[in-house]
């Protein structure tokens, strides 16, 4: 199931690259992530709904989180291009991608700090 | 993965996990690591930690990375820091503006290691270009400054050597570029003891220090020679000699040495590679060229050299005109030379002699629409009477053992004839005796007068009617040179006799020749001015000397000096 949420390419390069920082990493990024989707349901205007967007797009896709990456790209898209058609329905789809994306890391998390 | 480069880096990112992430990958790429949230802190950490390498999120808060890049790269100066800006690549006008803003490259997100690595070589390979510039920049710079300034000391030691001559004597009008010493362009100009004029006009090859380098000595004999009283031909030859000695073989030095005796109303040229000279007429036109007849100096050995001169009668008001290759070769925009042509055109355009050197600057000025830096021209006017004499160079002591009562005979025979002139030597030694050193010009002026009778009337048997005009005065050089070379007996002997008396002492000089004698009482009834050309320098001799007459039959001159 993760194959879909979570390119295990990238995964395993960071596994790699961060070697005893993979775990911070991982809690910087389910912290940030909250944090960011906060700011995304936040927004007041289509300007900070790209910039939160934007944000969000960069740390899902050097988390190897793909599918989340191109809906956030989706939004990006559309913030910048009004009128904000349809813009409820792909918080939603990205709530719902985040859940899966959150429950894996969380699952590396608890993984790695009981292992 | 470490590499070996180990540069600093920055990494300026206001996403946290990407910020934790790229800082890891570079760090484990063997760099040092710094980090900052958002432009403002980013430029902070610069200042204080000059980090080589800066990447840089394009979208950050509080300041963002097009405006931190513009004051990194300000910050940095000449230093290339190179700026990999972290953007996603499919936004056209972003990429605009990071590459205005000073962004050398980019990165997107997810970050691959191996292409940032990558990039980070290329970068550093750019930066240590730049700083290799920059420093041989700065070392050109460095040199430039030193040989500046070396010429600058050399210029000023030379212009004392130069400056020692008579270049600023009233009848001579000279130019020359403040570093035409620098392009090999040398001009001297001296006095002979008997009031002659020397000056000399050259042109080494190549410039530069090098050529700088061969004027000093040639300088040095110029002077040292001429102020002994040395002719033409030694001095020709010295010059040569002490070229060829001390320059390396593809350097030589053109040069032009004319000597201007105002008592013989001539002038002596002797020409070694340089243009034609001129020489003017009170009205303009031009009497003869003075073309080289030689190779430069420098070039050949002793043996080859050949110190044949040239003799011109020139009159008071009479000009020569002398110049180096700069004038004919000034160029103008289409790389066409002024030109010999064009150079005879300002001749014949001429009127008044004393405006030529500006007719011909103009004309230069004008074709060529600038002044060229190597461009030497010397004007030089006849004049009726010598100049005011340089003062004798005295030897330190007081002439408190200057011996008072003694005599000496010297003959000069045969071969020795050709090039020997013993007057430089003889005027020397009587500069030992104390009372003679202040009428050391006078002493050269009679003895040389007295030896070249001997010489050229006496011993050669030359007609001295012969200069009457301008035609005959170069026959009879030409003349004199003919029998000089086939010469193998004759003499001239020369007895000096030195005795004190009650005040001062007397010098008597006798100068007696192997030649055939001549009518005294038909010379001496002669009215002045023939005596002046033709008469044998004796109205000159008479006039310098306490005591002159001649017996043997005109063989034998006697002089004396009392003082």
């Amino acid at each position: 199931m993760a194959d879909m949420h979570i390119d295990h390419k990238v995964l395993s390069d960071l596994r790699e690259i961060m070697e005893d920082g993979y775990l911070q990493l991982v809690q910087t990024f389910l912290d940030d992530s909250e944090r960011r989707l906060g700011q995304l349901h936040a927004a007041r205007s289509a300007v900070e709904l790209g910039a939160a967007a934007h944000s969000f797009k960069g740390s899902s896709s050097n988390m190897g989180a793909v599918a989340l990456a191109t809906l956030c790209q989706e939004l990006e898209d559309k913030a910048r291009h009004p009128p904000l058609l349809g813009i409820e329905d792909l918080i939603n789809r990205i709530d719902l991608e985040f859940a899966e994306v959150q429950r894996f890391y969380r699952a590396e998390h608890h993984r790695i700090s009981a292992g | 993965m470490a590499d070996e480069l180990g540069l600093t880096v920055l990494v300026a990112e206001d996403g946290a996990v990407d910020r934790l992430l790229l800082a890891q990958i570079v760090r484990r790429q063997g760099h040092e690591v710094f980090t900052a949230e958002n432009g403002q802190q980013a430029v902070d950490v610069f200042k204080a930690r000059r980090p080589e390498l800066v990447l840089l999120d394009a979208l950050m808060p509080v300041m963002d990375g097009f405006e931190a890049a513009r004051q990194i790269k300000a910050l940095a100066g000449e230093t290339l820091v190179p700026i990999i800006f972290l953007t996603a690549l499919n936004e056209e006008q972003a990429l605009v503006r990071c590459l205005e803003a000073g962004g050398d490259d980019f990165l997107a997100k997810p970050y691959s290691a191996v292409i940032l690595a990558a990039k980070i070589r290329a970068m550093d390979r750019l930066r240590r270009l730049q700083a290799t510039v920059l420093d041989q920049r700065d070392q050109i710079a460095r040199h430039h400054h030193h040989l500046l300034n070396e010429q600058r000391v050399a210029k000023a030691v030379f212009d004392k050597v130069t400056h020692s001559g008579c270049l600023d004597a009233p009848n001579i009008r000279f130019l020359q570029s403040p570093y035409a010493l620098f392009n090999g362009d040398l001009m001297l100009a001296a006095l002979t003891p008997s009031g002659d004029m020397r000056v000399l006009l050259g042109d080494f090859t190549g410039h530069g220090l090098p050529a700088a380098v061969g004027a000093m000595p040639l300088a040095e004999v110029f002077y040292g020679m001429t102020a002994k009283g040395y002719g033409m031909a030694q001095v020709l030859r010295e010059m040569n000699a002490k070229l060829k000695r001390i320059l390396p073989g593809d350097m030589f030095c053109c040069a032009l040495l004319v000597n201007l005796s105002m008592q013989r109303g001539a002038v002596e040229v002797w020409n070694g590679g340089m243009p034609d000279g001129f020489l003017l007429s009170t009205g303009g036109k031009v009497l003869s060229a003075l073309s080289s007849r030689h190779l430069p100096l420098g070039v050949l050995v002793a043996e080859q050299f050949d110190d044949q001169t040239e003799v011109w009668p020139l009159a008071p008001g009479e000009r020569l005109l002398l110049m180096s290759d700069g004038v004919l070769e000034t160029a103008d925009d289409q790389e066409r030379l002024f030109g010999e042509q064009r150079l005879r055109a300002v001749l014949a355009d001429n009127r008044n002699p004393a405006l030529l050197f500006d007719e011909l600057l103009d004309a230069l000025q004008r074709f060529g629409g600038r002044a060229r830096d190597d461009v030497s021209l010397c004007d030089i006017r006849m004049l009726g009477a010598q100049l005011p004499q340089p003062m004798a160079m005295l030897p330190q002591d007081l002439g408190r053992c200057s011996a008072m009562d003694w005599s000496l005979s010297f003959d000069v025979r045969g071969e020795s004839l050709r090039r020997f002139n013993p007057v430089p030597y003889l005027v020397q030694l009587l500069q030992e005796i104390h009372g003679l050193r202040s009428s050391a010009g006078t002493l050269y002026s009679v003895l040389s007068e007295l030896y070249s009778n001997a010489l050229e009337h006496g011993v050669l048997g030359l007609d001295s009617r012969l200069k009457c005009d301008a035609p005959g005065f170069a026959d009879y050089y030409q003349e004199r040179a003919r029998r000089l070379q086939v010469i193998e007996e004759g003499y001239v002997r020369i007895n000096l006799a030195v005795e004190p008396l009650a005040a001062g002492g007397r010098l008597k000089v006798e100068v007696r020749d192997s030649g055939e004698g001549f009518d005294v009482q038909q010379v001496l009834a002669q009215p002045l001015p023939e005596q002046g050309l033709s008469g044998r320098g004796m109205a000159l001799v008479r006039r310098l000397s306490t005591v002159a007459r001649w017996t043997e039959g005109g063989r034998c001159a006697h002089v004396e000096f009392i003082w």
